[in-house]
């Protein structure tokens, strides 16, 4: 074995490990999963918005070919659970959710049947079997419409469709008022998105010889995941194994709980053969969470000066048909708690209201709330600069918090607290790299030849890693912050880690082997992460709310270093010296200041396993698991700049340049955390400029519901990004790291929307809601000419 | 009641192996790549021929292989991922993915690594522009793109052919 060089990994770019059977077509999704004697479930699905269901008749699907089994939603009833969630803000009405609609529809897309069938192909013939006789009811689909009086009411314990009412203040916001020199208000639309992971969700659920189950699920949490299914399917948990295999993209829909996720055990079990489930792409689009849909009035006071006293904050968040899994934080806690920014705003009220409507149960999606809360102060700030016609940096930087103000509670907050950062450094290290100055002198010159271009700035905070435990239960959030680690060292001394975090494509074999290979100090190569699969990872929460390094990569180093700590004794007593005595440093134990030979790593690991000389009270083993709850949460911020060209003749956009600046405090893998901002800030530009889904306000339908209707955008529609970073470590977790995931699509859209309303400012254009298609920037120069006019 | 379609039997060439196999007349392409062959790094991610990650080369040329009927291909020479390298290591195309990160979950990459391939077959030098309408038939949705325009620029700057 080769001793480390002793060489820093943490901060190096390594690449990644995972790369190599990804890229030769051998990595291993559900979908890739064939095991014998399975069996194809197919969901008939909801065409109506609304509907009472009246009768349904299975008989021609049961008499189909391969067709083994039809069923309906009140054969499930008493069988299956109803899906409850698990983030429930206290005082929330909670809709009952079952498995299969029984009596009425609430969505386009919501489950009415099921068949189960040899092919998949059989599966789906039968579907088509299925009648049903439908009473349509109205429909309501979005937020503003379905708080009205007249609206149709989709609960009867909901009443006025709000689940939930949330408010936070701090300061005196009246007082701000009566004190500013002018008062703006303006409404923002977040738009609505689908998430679109490439691998769509899949679900294969396998009954063992022994009596165990095993479910196979592309999951963010799997061990959430098996929480879930065994309390809801009344599976014991210790029986029920979960493995979560390749995870083709996850931005937070494969964190949620979803009916298929349930029927596959179940009728595994009653069958007792495997059931595979896997969703098309259509039926994604209308089964699978959506993301945003928000309404936000705002009001702002401040000095003429630019200077901002107060904030006002009003939320709709649009959760669809019933409350997903974390829906009721989402528009609350996670949007309105972060309203201020990163602005020193010492007098803010915010109120926000959960809404379902007849539409697809909207949850978590990459940034979750912090795109919404950002979107709030960033356009507000960017509404003032405009509004008093001054330099939008010049009103940023009046009220950005100094690095003094850390750790910062905002408006007095006692559930945000920002640990670090230095927001001004960020500010000027963004300037500097887009050329500012530069850039607005240039944007000026053209506009006199019909050039329109403009410059976006859109600065962000958040918190990462829910934690600790202890401070989640008041919030209704029913799970703990912590994340566990098991660093296991093999009689040879190498390391194998069995980590509770999820990678998705984030990298964790090659990030996680990064902070454990500097704690162990042996090399990367000896060291193997083990995830996603619960009879093999002791516990955990998965990967969500940017968390994996700042949680999962602690308990990781912890639990290395408890290692090492044994690892030192043993040491200390083949040595034959005082364990205070012992040093440990390039992959061995060294006594300094004698001239006793260095003892490696590995004939310490195979001591502990032979056991033949152990120190009194040293139990046998080198293998230490730790469940590493953080003190706090790590506050990543950026600042983010864009340069675009919009031609008012047919409504393009170009996005000339894009500069992000983020600190997300001590940085793993450089190369690894561009990425998450190269990715990241594409969605945002996605939100910004492409992507909205739509539903046909009179029936409910869904209208982008494929993705030929959706707008994701291709590698022509996106520009290269230029990620800079600057490390300011949190002092709140043992690594220094904040996160990143969420970073870019918090950024970006008021970033791109500030660059287009900069274009068009000599239209006198102050507001457009995303996203920003040609036609609604054609329309909107239009309406300015002909006023002008 | 569903027409039980006739089984057609199909021969094609895949990664340099001949295969015969039986299939429904409505079977795609990509399911007998995936089903009855077993390669499954050829990957279905959409269901309206938009996002490329089932892309692979019949005779030569990128082709979604969700877009044509396994009987279309009867008689075609077929290379997906698995082919890619021959057996061997990472073809260049992949060592430039793997060397400029351009891979997150990997679902995506496979389509996007055989339409690389077929773009730097067709233009051994492409600008940035060209690399990006190039790939515009694959979809990314984790690396926002960049880092897979910077893998390619790395071929193309070389001259290599492909």
């Amino acid at each position: 074995m080769t001793i480390s060089t002793g060489k820093r990994l943490i901060g190096q770019s390594l690449r990644r490990r995972e790369d190599r059977k990804l890229l030769a077509g051998r990595g291993r999704y559900v979908d890739d999963i064939k095991l014998p004697g399975m069996l194809h479930m197919a969901i008939l699905r909801s065409p109506h918005a609304h509907a009472t269901i009246g009768s349904i008749d299975l008989s021609h699907a049961k008499a189909a070919p391969g067709v083994r089994l039809v069923l309906s939603g009140a054969a499930l009833i008493d069988r299956i659970g109803p899906i409850v969630p698990n983030w429930i803000i206290p005082g929330s009405k909670v809709p009952v959710r079952p498995v299969i609609a029984t009596d009425r529809v609430r969505f386009v897309g919501e489950c009415v049947a099921l068949v189960v069938a040899e092919t998949l192909a059989q599966a789906y013939d039968a579907v088509g079997l299925i009648e049903v006789d439908y009473e349509v009811l109205p429909a309501v689909t979005d937020e503003a419409a379905a708080v009205q009086q007249s609206a149709p009411q989709l609960h009867e314990n909901v009443p006025g469709n709000v689940t939930t009412l949330y408010k936070v203040t701090g300061g005196d916001y009246a007082k701000a008022n009566a004190e500013a020199d002018q008062v703006i208000s303006l409404r923002v639309i977040n738009n609505r998105l689908i998430p679109t992971c490439m691998e769509t969700r899949a679900v294969i659920a396998a009954p063992e010889p022994d009596g165990t189950l095993t479910v196979y699920i592309g999951s963010q949490v799997p061990h959430m995941h098996r929480r879930w299914i065994a309390e809801t399917v009344g599976i014991p948990e210790h029986q029920l194994r979960v493995v979560a295999p390749d995870i083709g993209g996850g931005f937070g829909a494969k964190m949620h709980l979803y009916p298929e996720d349930l029927l596959c055990p179940y009728l595994a079990r009653e069958l007792n053969t495997p059931v595979k489930w896997w969703e098309t792409r259509s039926e994604s689009h209308q089964s699978t969470s959506h993301g945003r849909a928000h309404t936000e009035d705002i009001e702002v006071a401040f000095k003429n000066d630019g200077r901002i006293l107060g904030l006002k904050v009003s939320t709709l968040g649009n959760v669809g048909a019933y409350l997903s899994n974390m829906a009721t934080g989402g528009p609350t806690v996670n949007t309105v708690n972060f309203g201020t920014g990163t602005y020193k705003i010492d007098n803010y009220e915010a109120f926000s209201r959960v809404v379902v409507t007849n539409t697809v149960p909207v949850d978590a999606y990459r940034g979750y709330g912090r795109p919404e809360g950002a979107y709030i102060a960033e356009r507000a700030i960017d509404a003032v600069a405009r509004h008093l016609n001054l330099d939008q940096v010049d009103v940023r930087r009046k009220n950005l918090l100094h690095s003094s103000d850390f750790p910062y509670r905002p408006y007095g907050s006692t559930g945000v607290m920002y640990d670090s950062g230095d927001y001004q450094a960020l500010l000027d290290k963004a300037l500097a790299a887009f050329d500012y100055r530069g850039r607005s002198e240039e944007c000026e010159r053209l506009r006199g030849t019909g050039i329109y271009r403009g410059i976006g700035i859109a600065a962000y905070t958040h918190m990462c890693g829910m934690a600790p435990s202890r401070r989640l239960a008041p919030g209704g959030f029913n799970r703990g912050g912590w994340e566990s680690a098991r660093v296991s060292i093999d009689s040879s001394g190498r390391a194998t880690i069995y980590s509770g975090s999820m990678s998705q494509g984030q990298g964790h074999a090659t990030s996680l082997s990064q902070i454990a290979a500097d704690v162990l100090q042996i090399p990367i190569d000896d060291i193997e992460i083990v995830q996603g699969d619960t009879r093999q990872v002791q516990a955990g929460h998965g990967t969500f709310n940017s968390r994996s390094m700042a949680v999962g990569g602690s308990s990781v180093h912890v639990s290395a270093h408890q290692v090492i700590a044994k690892a030192k004794k043993i040491a200390a007593g083949m040595l034959e010296v005082d364990e205070k005595d012992v040093s440990y440093s390039a992959g061995a134990f060294t006594v300094p200041g004698t001239d006793i030979a260095p003892l490696t790593f590995s004939k310490v690991a195979r001591m502990a396993y032979v056991g033949h000389k152990l120190p009194d009270g040293v139990a046998p083993g080198l293998d230490e698991t730790v469940f590493y709850d953080p003190t706090g949460m790590g506050a990543p911020s950026g600042v983010h700049l864009a340069y675009v060209e919009v031609d008012p003749l047919t409504g393009t956009v170009d996005i000339l340049d894009y500069v992000a600046v983020d600190d997300v405090g001590t940085l793993i893998n450089p190369l690894l955390a561009a990425g998450q901002i190269h990715g990241g800030v594409v969605q945002g530009i996605a939100q910004a400029l492409y992507e909205e889904v739509s539903y046909d306000p009179e029936n409910g339908q869904l209208l982008t519901g494929s993705l030929l209707d959706y707008a994701v955008p291709r590698a022509e529609h996106v520009p290269n990004i230029r990620s800079l970073f600057q490390e300011t470590p949190s002092p709140t977790n043992p690594i220094g790291v904040k996160g990143i995931g969420e970073s870019g699509s918090i950024a970006a859209p008021p970033c791109i929307v500030h660059a287009v309303l900069d274009a068009l400012s000599p239209f006198g254009i102050k507001h457009l809601d995303m996203p920003l298609t040609p036609p609604r920037i054609w329309a909107a120069v239009r309406n300015a000419r002909a006023g002008a006019a | 009641m569903p027409v039980q379609a006739a089984p057609h039997e199909v021969t094609i060439e895949v990664n340099g192996s001949r295969r015969t196999v039986t299939v429904e007349a409505r079977r795609l392409l990509v399911h007998l790549i995936r089903e009855d062959l077993g390669l499954t790094g050829t990957h279905v991610g959409c269901d309206t021929s938009q996002c490329g990650a089932c892309t692979v080369e019949i005779d030569g040329q990128a082709v979604k292989s969700c877009t044509i009927l396994a009987v279309m291909a009867d008689g075609a020479s077929i290379t997906t991922i698995e082919g890619v390298a021959g057996g061997g290591d990472l073809d260049r195309v992949q060592a430039a993915f793997q060397d400029h990160h351009a891979l997150q979950c990997g679902f995506c990459t496979p389509g996007m690594v055989m339409s690389v391939r077929n773009l730097l077959k067709e233009n051994a030098s492409p600008s940035e522009r060209e690399i990006r309408h190039g790939l515009a038939g694959n979809i990314c949705r984790c690396t926002g793109y960049h880092n897979i325009v910077r893998a390619v620029a790395s071929l193309a700057s070389k001259g290599d052919v492909a």
